[in-house]
Order: C-alpha cells, then structure tokens, then sequence
C-alpha cells in the first residue's frame, strides 16, 4: 500500500513540530512500520538534531533536488530502529532552493517503498511551508494552548483550508494541567472552541522532552514519559485506531493507570 | 541560384523567435507564453531570450504557456533541465494539449496558474448598491481572512480574531464576533453592528474606533452604535 504522506505545521515556531515529526516517527516505527521523516526547514535544520543523527548527514535533501546524490545516499538510518530513516535539511542553503514541485517529485519516489513519509515544516506560511504540504495527503497542526500561537494556528488552517490541503487535524502541545485549572492557561476546550478542527493529540508539558533533545533520543522511546505516550497515542491513530485521550487532570497514579489500562487493545 | 538563404534565416529567426515569446510578472514568478510552431523553435526561442537576459531570469520560478503543443516527457525533462541549468525553476506547464497536461503531471508540474485566493482578500463590485444589498457568508471567518464590501455584511458564523469585515453598511454576525469590525466604512455614522456575542479585537463605525471591548463571560446578543453623544455604546438586546 503506498505512504500515507503527512505534514507537520503550526505557523508559530517553537510549539513544538520538529519534536512532533521525530517522536511519530519513533511511534510509528517503533510499531513496526516504515518511516521516512524529511526536515524541511532548509537553512534552519533541527530534525536531525533530535533525532540524535546529526553527526551522520553526508548529503542532504538539497543534494537530491539538484542532482549530486541519489536518494537513498541522502536517506540516514536509525541505528535504535533499522525501519526509521531521514532526509535532512540542507544548512548551508536556504528555503529558495526548493520549490513545491521539487517536493512533490521527491515524495514521489518515496511512496512506493514506505508506510509513511512525515515532512517537518518550518514555521511561517511562506515558501518552506509551501514546500511542505505541497505533497501531503493530510496536514497536523501543532500548536500550544496560548493565544498567540493559537491565532497562527487559525491563519494556517484558512490556508490549508484555501489550497483544499485541509482542514487537518491539531495537536495540542505542551498543556499544562495544573496552570489550566487556575485559568492561567487556555484549555483544550478553549482551543477547539476558536479552531473548530479535529483533535488528534493532546501533548502534557513534560521535562523529559528537553532532556531527550539534548540527548538527541526521542521521549516517545520513553515509556515513563507521558509526553512520549501521548505522542505514541496519536501514532496509534494516525493508523486508525481509536485511543482515548490521556487524563492530564490527575498526576500518574491509580486512576491514570486504569485509563491506560482501560485505553490499551 | 545562389544559397543566401543561411545569413538571411537566421535574420529572419531572429525576429521569429523574438515575437514568439510573450513574458508576464506572476505574484511570485515569471509567467512564459509561446506562441504556435515547432517544439525545436519555440525552445530555441525561450533558451535564446533567457541566455540573453541571464541576471533577470536568474532563480525565476518560471510557468510556461505551450497553447496547443504537444510535448511527452523525454523534451519536457529536458527543457526542465536546461532551464535549471540557468537557476530557472519551472514550476508549471499550461497547453491546451491532454498530453502535455499529462507529461507535465508526470513530472510533478502544476498546469493551472493558482488564482489569487478568495478567502485572503475580496472586493465584492457590484455596480448600483441599493441600500438594502447585502453580502451574505455562510462559514466562519478565520484569521487572515478580510472581507470589504459595499453595502451590508451579514455572517452566518464566527469572525475569528486576526479577520476583519468592512463593510459601507451594517454588519450582523449570527456569531462570535472576535476579529476587527469596521461598519460604515465610507462615513455612515448610523450604521451598526450586531452580534450574538460582540467582543470584537476592534470595533469601528465610520470615523469612531474603539478598542477591544472585554470577551464576554455570558454573551449576549448585543448591538453597537454612535449615540447621541457621538460616542461608541453597545447595548443588549432585550425584547421591548
């Protein structure tokens, strides 16, 4: 069956899409599936980084639009799961040097041979996030319960919506319960309220995503991160399965084992 | 009979292949129309103008009219190829021709030049406005999203903060109104604006602004308006 080709955007930067892109994939695979992840922030390359691969990128995407590599030299393996690979960016060039087109033949050579093909999208609406949905079958929108990012996040869903790429689906990342209850933070519900889309995932904030990052090994290898096993639920339903949503009200203990109990097949 | 026919040809070619090329700006690119002959002419002709002009096509997303020529994937590659030779990216390939629209999808090109989008900006003409038209939009306003008009404005939705509606006359939202509001526009000092919850990011009517009136715990249907004070005032609907 041929890749199911997904976009990961927000319009904001920083909510949190490279983490997004790298721990569906570690999902994914670690699922038995085939990935290939494609950083698409030519210039500003960070998916590598996260990924824990970035002391093995010989050629880059860059390299494979203009001819100086074949793909599969471009593409990296991961060495924790032989089914994970990545295109990285190209950092010494910028976001002009690839065009949608370029995207869509490049994605192209790769839906025959994987499961899924995720692009990391830079932040904005301009040329890098035209070039990353330009190939998507389905789009997610990250963003963080705040109202900045949620007003970018509406741009971006009339976008997607005006180049019929859309509406997609949102993951809600970085929630923090604990400030939700004393209405310092907007909640899921106040979200929903404005973007009116499908909710994938809701994302806790949870320290470990940093901690994974600097070590370059995603929290979705993590199974004591609630973070890692939010991200591994909108895996699971980005292949179909219907998992309810994490309860981020109560601190881990007897009720968020029950669910977890209660939610696993 | 003598063969002076080389030097004068290509005379003639010169001003051939010259008019057979039509150039127009694009938002973000070149647009390249042909016009009919032979595919060896017209690509001469389009590599001739571009390595004639070098710095103006240099990194130019060019889309490339063919009208009716015929082109399969070997001469399409080809000319993609020598067009990125000289740093042009061809994004699109527009004919009248099924085949060349196949070739071209083949490839991964457009073959429809994207028209400037609806949503993002819409300028409703309409040329004898009686005072009762009125434009009606039946979805919500996302951000980014700005509508002007010249009679009244209703919407059967939410205006989401980051989106705004001017309008000459009157505006009703059947909805959250949460973006920027400007009723009146032209200097109607009578006009209003109604919502089923009025708390927009900025209110206008005509010359008055007003900043953001606080969101509404409870909304309410409410109306706003220049009083008698001339100054703005919003008040709740209640029946009689």
């Amino acid at each position: 069956m041929p890749a199911q080709v997904i976009t990961i955007t927000s319009g904001k930067g920083g909510v949190g899409k490279t983490t997004a892109v790298a721990n569906l994939a570690v999902a994914l695979a670690s699922d038995g599936a085939k990935v290939v992840c494609i950083d698409g922030d030519i210039g500003l390359r960070n998916l590598d980084v996260i990924l824990g691969l970035e002391n093995r990128i010989v050629y880059d995407i860059v390299d494979v639009i203009e001819g100086r590599c074949r793909l599969k030299q471009a593409m990296i393996r991961d060495k924790k799961l032989p089914e994970l690979y990545l295109i990285p960016a190209a950092q010494t060039r910028d976001k002009n040097a690839v065009s949608p087109s370029d995207m869509n033949r490049l994605v192209k050579d790769l839906r025959n041979d994987f499961d899924f093909v995720l692009i990391d999208s830079p932040a904005g609406i301009e040329r890098g996030f035209k070039n990353a949905i330009a190939p998507a079958d389905r789009v997610l929108v990250v963003t963080n319960p705040e109202v900045s990012a949620v007003r970018d996040a509406d741009r971006v869903i009339g976008i997607l919506e005006s180049e019929e790429k859309g509406p997609g689906a949102l993951i809600i990342n970085r929630l923090n319960p604990a400030l939700v209850k004393n209405h310092n933070m907007l909640s899921a519900d106040d979200v929903l309220d404005l973007l009116a889309v499908e909710l994938i995932g809701i994302v806790p904030e949870d320290e470990n995503v940093i901690i994974g990052s600097n070590r370059g090994a995603p929290v979705a290898f993590d199974p004591k991160s609630r973070a890692g096993q939010a991200f591994r639920n909108i895996a699971k339903r980005l292949r179909g399965e219907k998992v309810p949503f994490l309860d981020l009200d109560h601190a881990d203990g007897f009720w968020q084992r029950l669910q977890r109990l209660a939610g696993r097949k | 009979m003598r063969e002076t026919s080389g030097n004068e040809t290509s005379g003639n070619s010169m001003n051939e292949t010259n008019s057979l090329i039509q150039i127009k700006g694009l938002r973000d690119g070149l647009l390249v129309s042909l016009d009919d002959a032979p595919w060896e002419q017209q690509r001469v002709a389009l590599l001739t103008q571009v390595d004639g002009q070098p710095a103006f096509f240099q990194g130019a997303r060019l889309a490339l009219d063919v009208a009716s020529q015929v082109l399969h994937v070997n001469e399409l590659v080809d000319l993609r190829d020598q067009l990125s030779e000289r740093g042009i990216s061809l994004w699109a390939v527009i004919s009248e021709s099924p085949t060349t629209e196949k070739t071209a999808q083949l490839l991964g090109l457009a073959t429809r030049i994207s028209k400037p989008r609806p949503e993002e900006g819409r300028k409703f003409a309409v040329d004898d406005l009686g005072e009762e038209t009125a434009l009606f939009l039946s979805r919500t306003l996302r951000s980014g999203t700005r509508i002007e008009f010249a009679g009244h404005i209703v919407i059967f939705g939410d205006v989401n903060p980051g989106a705004e509606i001017i309008a000459n006359g009157n505006v009703i939202v059947w909805g959250r109104l949460r973006g920027m509001v400007h009723a009146g526009a032209k200097g109607n000092r009578n006009a209003v604006v109604c919502a089923l919850d009025l708390s927009p990011m900025q209110l206008r009517i005509a010359d008055e602004v007003s900043a953001a009136l606080r969101p509404r715990e409870n909304p309410k249907p409410e109306i706003a308006r220049i009083n008698k004070d001339g100054k703005l005032q919003s008040e709740f609907w209640s029946p009689g």
